[in-house]
């Protein structure tokens, strides 16, 4: 006979919080950016309100605070049903949430003031990088002991991207951030120039592979299969998937580079992987979306299955648009341009954004000890919401790049240029109306979330949720569980 | 059969842990590395030294303001591309931009040699109030440029922290450099900068003139 052992939600609960704000918080800046490229007196004349130092807020607030936060919490939550053990080493993770939050604050209050390393995704300075690092490799301890304390022997797939999330993340956070400090708020890095370049495209594209798409598809595998209430549709495929994508994703950053400084070969393999690419992300794409076979009624009762198969349609989609942007020819015209900000929003407003939704919408009642979440209604406004304005962002801003691409290039009979550059900003102001609408619908779809989960979350306020026990399986010849440790 | 290879790797998370490791660090190490021997090959072009104390000042300003969210510093070797910025990027231009500025949207127009192009006055007239010069401009005012006087004693923190990571600064370059700050605010700061980019990072010809004009504004 052995003590009964409970899963440790509450660091999950607290991660699913620290979602909810920071999403709203993230795109909120998001909003306020949008609304001054079309309004640019909005920034009074004030330095932190002014666009270009509340746009890293933007995107560190929804990639690493909103996103950081939900692969953590799931990644915690999920570590643990499929183990069928509880966290190891409970109170490191809690530290983990802590620590998380401590570096969304701080970097979210210096770079408006200018302490900023002006690299993309990696703009906090070097105090704070180290913070990352710190916290980075107690969220991998805690993550890889709680597999080693598991009792199911096979490790399920989910796990396998929420590792490489780790791992990879770690490495490339820690590779591109190399730095010289020189007082508290400024370093210069070590590599300059084109190394420079190419370092930090490595990092800020395998930053979307690794941090917004294998994190993101270990959510998926857990709970797409949970949700469909049907087992993955081919297990194999999820693992051929897995080791192509990790394997050539790291060779595709230099796409962001083409026709620059960079050594042209260097452009042309980081063309070819990028194409090669499109396979495993269809891979991945298909198999959740037939894991739906069998289930696709749900999608008339089920909001957070309609936001899971969506997500799903606009990973394909955004995948699809990133092989095809990475071909130099499309490249030449996309590049700079708007285009590039309509197929990021389509793969994190679209994907990331939805799968995270509709893996919060399960996962949500279960932490927090209810049947279902406060209000279906809700969960169903809220998807509306955010189709409208996904598709509002996304159609704007496809408009906006493929209009400033062919005025950039258009050129007279006699090989003189037909436009100046301001002809192109003033052919697409109005879609950075539109943009700014479809951000506001986004944005009050969060808002709706919050309520809901706020709602959802009354148990857990007033101290009522019993601990979940931990199913212990029944030994078996192949399979024998470890001895259990006294629950503490 | 086969099948039991993978079965063992699913089966050990430290097996897995350490393949996905080695699988993740091929791509880089196959695209990065060979930059690093490149890189030693990548010299300054002839004539061009680190940036001076005010440029640098100025580029620094740049770095914080974030204009590389809005402003590219790289001109690609495309027709339309070098018609309207002048001669494409070359590698050899950036030796000393740490970090690199190339950017990677154009809200605004490319600045890789943007120098030489307006007047100071224009550059500070636009900076305070950038509407007041191109009135359908989306580009915010950065009025307060104008109000801070440089940081004399930091400069040379900096230049000494970039001496060690490479740059060829001599003493005498750093101790002459808090007079060169003295009495100017951000803005002269900025403007030099700018007024350097595409001519003070190319090399000079033989009549002591830059290589190239810049092309068309």
């Amino acid at each position: 006979m052995s003590v009964t052992e409970y899963y440790d939600d509450k660091v999950v609960r607290l991660f699913l919080l620290g979602a909810a704000v920071w999403g709203i918080i993230g795109m909120s800046v998001g909003v306020y950016a949008a609304a001054e490229l079309m309004w640019p007196a909005l920034n009074f004349d004030i330095p932190w309100l002014t666009f270009s130092r509340i746009r890293p807020d933007h995107t560190f607030g929804v990639i690493f605070a909103f996103g950081g936060s939900a692969l953590m919490g799931t990644c915690y939550y999920v570590v643990q049903r499929t183990g069928h053990t509880r966290l190891a080493l409970p109170r490191l993770a809690e530290l983990t949430f802590w620590g998380w939050q401590l570096i969304c604050v701080l970097a979210m209050t210096t770079m408006p003031l200018g302490i900023t390393q002006s690299k993309e995704y990696a703009e906090p300075e070097w105090f704070i990088d180290i913070l990352i690092a710190m916290v980075w490799v107690s969220f991998g301890v805690v993550f890889f002991a709680t597999l080693g304390r598991r009792r199911i022997r096979h490790i399920y797939v989910a796990n396998w991207y929420y590792g490489a999330f780790i791992i990879a993340v770690g490495l490339l956070h820690i590779v591109n951030n190399i730095a010289l400090p020189i007082s508290l708020t400024k370093s210069y890095p070590v590599y300059s120039g084109v190394v420079d370049a190419m370092v930090q495209w490595w990092y800020g594209h395998n930053a979307v592979a690794f941090f917004l798409t294998a994190g993101f598809l270990g959510m998926m595998y857990y709970f797409v299969p949970r949700q469909a209430q049907q087992p993955l549709w081919s297990y194999r495929f999820s693992i051929v998937n897995f080791w192509a994508l990790i394997s050539v994703y790291m060779w595709a950053g230099s796409h962001h580079l083409m026709y620059t400084a960079l050594p042209d070969w260097v452009q042309s393999v980081g063309m070819a992987f990028s194409l090669v690419l499109l396979m495993p992300s269809w891979g991945s794409a298909a198999n959740g979306l037939l894991t739906f076979n069998g289930s696709w009624h749900k999608l008339k009762t089920d909001p957070a299955a309609k936001f899971m198969v969506m997500s799903l349609v606009f990973y394909a989609a955004a995948t699809f648009e990133g092989s095809m942007m990475a071909i130099k020819t499309v490249n030449s015209l996309s590049h700079y341009t708007d285009w590039t900000i309509a197929h990021v929003h389509s793969g994190s407003i679209g994907w990331v954004a939805m799968i995270t939704i509709g893996s919060l919408y399960a996962m949500a009642p279960r932490a927090l000890g209810q049947p279902a979440m406060y209000s279906n209604k809700g969960m169903e406004v809220h998807f509306w919401l955010h189709m409208t304005g996904l598709l509002l962002y996304i159609g704007s801003m496809w408009t906006a790049g493929v209009t400033e691409g062919l005025m950039w290039r258009a050129t007279n009979a006699d090989g003189s240029l037909t436009y100046s550059f301001l002809d192109s900003l003033i052919a697409i102001k109005p879609m950075y109306l539109i943009r700014w609408f479809g951000g506001c619908f986004v944005l009050s779809g969060m808002v709706v979330m919050a309520w809901n989960l706020w709602h959802t979350a009354a148990d857990a306020r007033a101290h009522l949720i019993k601990p979940i026990p931990v199913p212990i399986p029944e030994p078996e010849p192949h399979q024998v569980p470890a001895p259990l440790p006294a629950a503490g | 059969m086969a099948y039991k290879h993978f079965e063992t790797i699913e089966k050990h998370a430290p097996l897995l842990a350490i393949l996905t490791a080695v699988m993740v660090s091929i791509g880089g190490l196959a695209e990065i590395t060979p930059l690093f021997m490149e890189a030693h090959s990548v010299r300054a072009p002839l004539g061009v030294k680190p940036y001076d104390p005010l440029r640098l000042a100025g580029r620094d300003i740049y770095v914080r303001e974030g204009c590389y969210l809005c402003h590219s510093q790289m001109i690609r070797a495309l027709r339309a591309e070098t018609e309207r910025y002048g001669h494409y990027s070359i590698a050899e231009e950036s030796v000393y931009d740490r970090p690199f500025q190339w950017g990677s949207k154009r809200t605004g127009p490319d600045l890789a040699r943007v120098g030489g192009k307006y007047s100071d006055q224009w550059h500070q007239l636009h900076l305070m109030a950038p509407r007041k010069v191109v009135p359908e401009s989306n580009m915010p005012g950065y009025p307060w440029l104008a109000q801070t006087k440089l940081d004399a004693t930091d400069i040379q923190a900096r230049m000494r922290g970039l001496r060690k990571l490479g740059d060829p600064y001599s003493d005498a370059d750093i101790a002459s450099a808090p007079d060169a700050l003295k009495g100017k605010t951000e803005l002269d700061a900025l403007v030099a900068y700018l007024q350097g980019l595409g001519i003070k990072n190319e090399p000079m010809a033989a009549n002591g003139q830059p290589a190239t004009d810049g092309g068309e504004p």
